[in-house]
């Protein structure tokens, strides 16, 4: 009976620890959610001289995946970027972050181009506006231009079919 | 030899002083505004260094739009709401004071009273036991006072 006490704050701190443990530190939650998406005016990639604001997709559910030729990571995620453009259902938005025009292009001939269309911020602005702190990030916006979801880091194999179809599904079922 | 040594390892000192940024400000107490914000903004890349530390290219950045928006004649606040609003409070070293961060901030003196309570408890259960006498003890205790040890 002396011991219960002692035992039981010890059981509470250990399943807090692990709690604790579990938890992924990069993983921040976005003041952004549920708020309008961020304006951006910006330069198309594969034609520099047009350029894409955030205004023109409305009425459109879209995602909007952040990458740069640089990033290793968005390499792990990118065949199944190339897999969801396949199935057609969603719009892909590319943010090409703080890169270069030339090696943008490159990378994409080499690896697939699953974006409908990229967009260059190449100074970093419109990440700073986003948040975006850990390239490849991937925000999921709603047909009335409001950020519904942000997953940072890259997709993982199975996070298409639990996280981002069911949720595209739900939102194309939205009214604009 | 050592001398040589020293030669060699100092002309690595030139590319660390080549990382130091270059800022004009036009008064002073921008300059001062400035160095404190930076120190106060944390680097989300590099989790445990403040944007001021950090040569990742997300500090940098940060660093310019502080810059700027101070040059634009920002205040201090316009420019902690700015961040907050893109990165939540976790871009502050020292989160504001809120229903949500509470418990952050007043963790620390919860669990001060909750241990000066248990002291005071636990002592004064122990003087409490040490005081009971029975009553063999407590005659006892009362002919030594009045007669002295040979009792």
């Amino acid at each position: 009976m002396k011991y219960l006490l002692p035992l039981l704050l010890f059981i509470a701190l250990s399943v807090f620890l692990a709690i604790g443990l579990k938890l992924n530190p990069r993983d921040i939650p976005s003041p952004l959610l549920d708020k309008p998406a961020p304006a951006f005016n910006l330069p198309i990639l594969a034609t520099p001289s047009q350029s894409l604001s955030q205004a023109d997709l409305k009425g459109k559910v879209w995602l909007l995946n952040v990458w740069a030729s640089w990033c290793v990571s968005c390499r792990e995620e990118h065949p199944l970027l190339i897999e969801l453009a396949k199935q057609n259902r969603v719009m892909l938005v590319g943010l090409n972050y703080k890169d270069e025009l030339q090696a943008a292009n490159l990378w994409l001939s080499k690896q697939g181009n699953p974006y409908n269309v990229s967009v260059m911020d190449s100074d970093g602005r419109t990440g700073i506006d986003y948040g975006v702190y850990g390239v490849p990030e991937t925000f999921v916006i709603d047909k009335r231009g409001v950020i519904r979801y942000k997953h940072t880091g890259p997709v993982q194999a199975g996070d298409l079919e639990k996280i981002f179809l069911p949720m595209i599904e739900q939102l194309q079922a939205e009214s604009a | 030899m050592n001398y040589l040594y020293i030669l060699i390892l100092s002309l690595w000192v030139f590319q660390a002083k080549a990382e130091i940024e270059y800022r004009d400000f036009k008064q002073p107490d921008q300059e001062q505004t400035y160095q404190t914000l930076i120190s106060e903004l944390r680097c989300l890349v590099c989790q445990n260094q403040t944007i001021a530390d950090s040569n990742a290219d997300l500090a940098k950045d940060l660093r310019r739009q502080v810059y700027e928006m101070l040059q634009q004649g920002k205040s201090r606040q316009d420019i902690v709401d700015f961040m907050t609003e893109r990165y939540g409070d976790f871009v502050m070293y020292k989160p504001a004071l809120k229903l949500k961060t509470y418990l952050l901030w007043l963790g620390p003196v919860v669990f001060l009273l909750i241990g000066l309570a248990t002291v005071w408890v636990l002592r004064s259960k122990t003087s409490a036991g040490e005081q009971q006498l029975t009553k063999e003890q407590q005659a006892k205790l009362n002919r030594i006072l009045d007669k002295g040890d040979d009792a």
